[in-house]
Parts: structure tokens; C-alpha cells; sequence
């Protein structure tokens, strides 16, 4: 089993996300820049957070039109599992892995701090080693982090499953009070309509060791390699 | 045929703008109330084309495909 890690100019939680897979997982992980397109196939593909291309048009508007994203869309299409982180789930935005978009924070500002996700779907790659309802805390840091998507697309994500993580309370509760960002029903984790996607703001690898005062995020990594083993690199996705 | 095209993003009908209700609040602050206040950018764009309506056209897809965010965004193209 073999994940890559993509490295776009500006990214700045490549190295992290490497050492949970490599270090804390066990899982083999290659760092690729994102000019050397992705040379063998990989049971999964991490698009990390930072600042891809300075942000500059919209977070990352300019990395999900590079040609290794033609190669991860292929990737996707084909069934293998990607991940975006942060800026990574912008970039998986921006190249239409999933419906919606992240776009400027309801109070315009940068957010950092630690909040409370609900688990909202047990059965995805991503998320098969939580619990239905599982409150997990998580760190988010971003400016750009609002989901907006018309109120069919947020319907149907609803009805299908789409959903992974909303923004909660420390108890669970989705209130307006817990959601950080003004994200749309306080979604922050969206799966692609095959399952094989997630796009997501918080992020796990921040969150993935005892040290760091959380180790909830690091069953998402744990999930994926779960998933894989049980299902194969490209497992029946829904 | 060398054209200049301006294209103007903005968000569409009803997206919340935060910046614009920054931008308000901080007018009110200094004095200046208002009623409405929107924000778009502004891309002027030098381009060859066999005609307006090939570099109108092409502009569009500049849209479609980079400039704008069809989940947020519409767009107005003016060809000179």
C-alpha cells in the first residue's frame, strides 16, 4: 500500500501530513511535486493544506488547473481514494472532486483554533473507524473556509450521505453558534457522490497525536488504510 | 485583430459578501452611511481575435474555465 502526499508551491502541511502516514500510520508515503505528476499509481492521494500559489484568484484556483490534477482526477475517476486538507480541499473544490465551494469566512477574518466535528457518516472510506455521531475535536486554519453550495446540491448531500463532518458544540449539537465559519448547515467535510472524495476544512494531521492534545483526526488516515485493506486499492465505492 | 476585453466578476444575487459588509461598516464608521454596497473584480485583457465576437467568446470560456467560480460568481464581458 503506498499513498502520496502532493506538493504544490505554497503548500506548508505537506511534511506534517508525511510524518502521520509515514511516522504515526505506517502506511509507505511519497512526497511528489506536483511538476513531477504522479509516476506510478497510489491507493491514495493527500492534497495538503498551506497556500498554494499564494491563494492568489481563489484558494486554490490555481493548483486544481495543473496538470498533475488531470492526473488526480483520473485517479479519482478510476476509484482510487483522495483527501484534501484545508487547501487541499479548496483544490479538490476548484477541480470539481466535489460539489460546492470553500470561499471567504462569514467574519472575514483567519480562524485558528481547535473546534468540535460530528461525524455525521460511519461508512465512508474516510470514516469507517468512528462512531455514528462521534464528537471529535480538530483544528481549523483558514480564511477561506466558508461551503457554500445551492440548496439542491446541500439537499441532496443530505439525502445521500455526503455529508462526513458539520461543525458542532462539545456535546454534538449543530447550532449556529458552533459553526466558526458561516459554512452551509455547518458542513465541513463533503464526500464525493462515489464515496472515494473527501474535501475537507479541519485539519486531522494537526490532531493526530497525543502531543499535539488530540488524537481524534488520525482515525481518518487509519480509516482510508482500513478501507484499502479490506477493499483494495480500488475498492467498490457506493 | 488585437482587442482589449474587461471582464467583471462578481458574486451572484443573494451570496453573502463579507467583504462588502466590512467594507460598509467601516464607510458607516467614517461617516458614510449606505444602503448597498457590492464588490467585483476587474480583469482587463489584451487579446487577438478574428473578431469581437471570437474574442467575446473566448473570454467567456476564460471564465468558465479559471476566472470565475460558476458555484459563486457571474460575470460581464465588454469587448473594445
Amino acid at each position: 500500500m503506498r499513498f502520496a502526499v502532493v506538493q504544490f508551491g505554497g503548500s506548508n502541511c505537506d511534511r506534517d501530513t508525511y510524518h502521520v502516514l509515514s511516522d504515526v500510520c505506517g502506511v509507505e508515503t511519497d512526497l511528489v511535486w506536483y511538476k513531477d505528476g504522479l509516476e506510478r499509481s497510489y491507493d491514495a492521494v493527500v492534497l495538503p493544506g498551506g497556500f498554494s500559489y499564494g491563494d492568489y484568484l481563489r484558494a486554490g484556483a490555481i493548483a486544481a488547473r495543473t496538470p498533475i490534477m488531470a492526473e488526480l482526477i483520473r485517479h479519482a475517476k478510476s476509484g482510487g481514494l483522495v483527501l484534501g486538507i484545508c487547501n487541499g480541499a479548496q483544490i479538490g473544490s476548484e477541480a470539481g472532486l466535489i460539489p460546492g465551494t470553500f470561499t471567504l469566512n462569514a467574519y472575514p477574518k483567519f480562524i485558528s483554533r481547535h473546534v468540535h466535528l460530528r461525524v455525521e457518516n460511519t461508512t465512508s472510506p474516510f470514516t469507517g473507524l468512528y462512531r455514528e455521531g462521534e464528537v471529535i475535536r480538530v483544528p481549523i486554519a483558514h480564511k477561506e473556509g466558508r461551503y457554500v453550495a445551492p440548496d439542491e446540491v446541500i439537499a441532496r448531500l443530505n439525502r445521500d450521505g455526503q455529508v462526513a463532518f458539520r461543525f458542532c458544540d462539545e456535546h454534538g449539537n449543530v447550532t449556529p453558534e458552533s459553526n466558526p465559519n458561516g459554512s452551509a448547515e455547518n458542513i465541513t467535510g463533503v464526500l464525493s457522490e462515489a464515496g472515494n472524495v473527501l474535501a475537507m476544512m479541519p485539519h486531522p494531521e494537526r490532531a493526530s497525536e497525543s502531543v499535539l492534545g488530540s488524537e481524534d483526526g488520525v482515525k481518518i488516515f487509519n480509516s482510508m488504510i482500513a478501507y484499502i485493506e479490506e477493499h483494495g486499492s480500488r475498492g467498490t465505492i457506493r | 485583430m488585437k482587442y482589449d476585453v474587461t471582464i467583471t466578476i462578481g458574486l451572484k444575487e443573494g451570496m453573502l459578501n463579507p467583504e462588502a459588509r466590512a467594507i460598509q461598516h467601516a464607510l458607516a464608521n467614517l461617516g458614510f452611511p449606505t444602503e448597498g454596497l457590492s464588490t467585483a473584480r476587474l480583469y482587463r485583457i489584451t487579446l487577438d481575435a478574428s473578431n469581437a465576437a471570437a474574442a467575446k467568446k473566448e473570454a467567456g470560456q476564460m471564465c468558465e474555465r479559471l476566472l470565475a467560480n460558476p458555484v459563486i460568481h457571474h460575470y460581464t464581458i465588454e469587448v473594445e
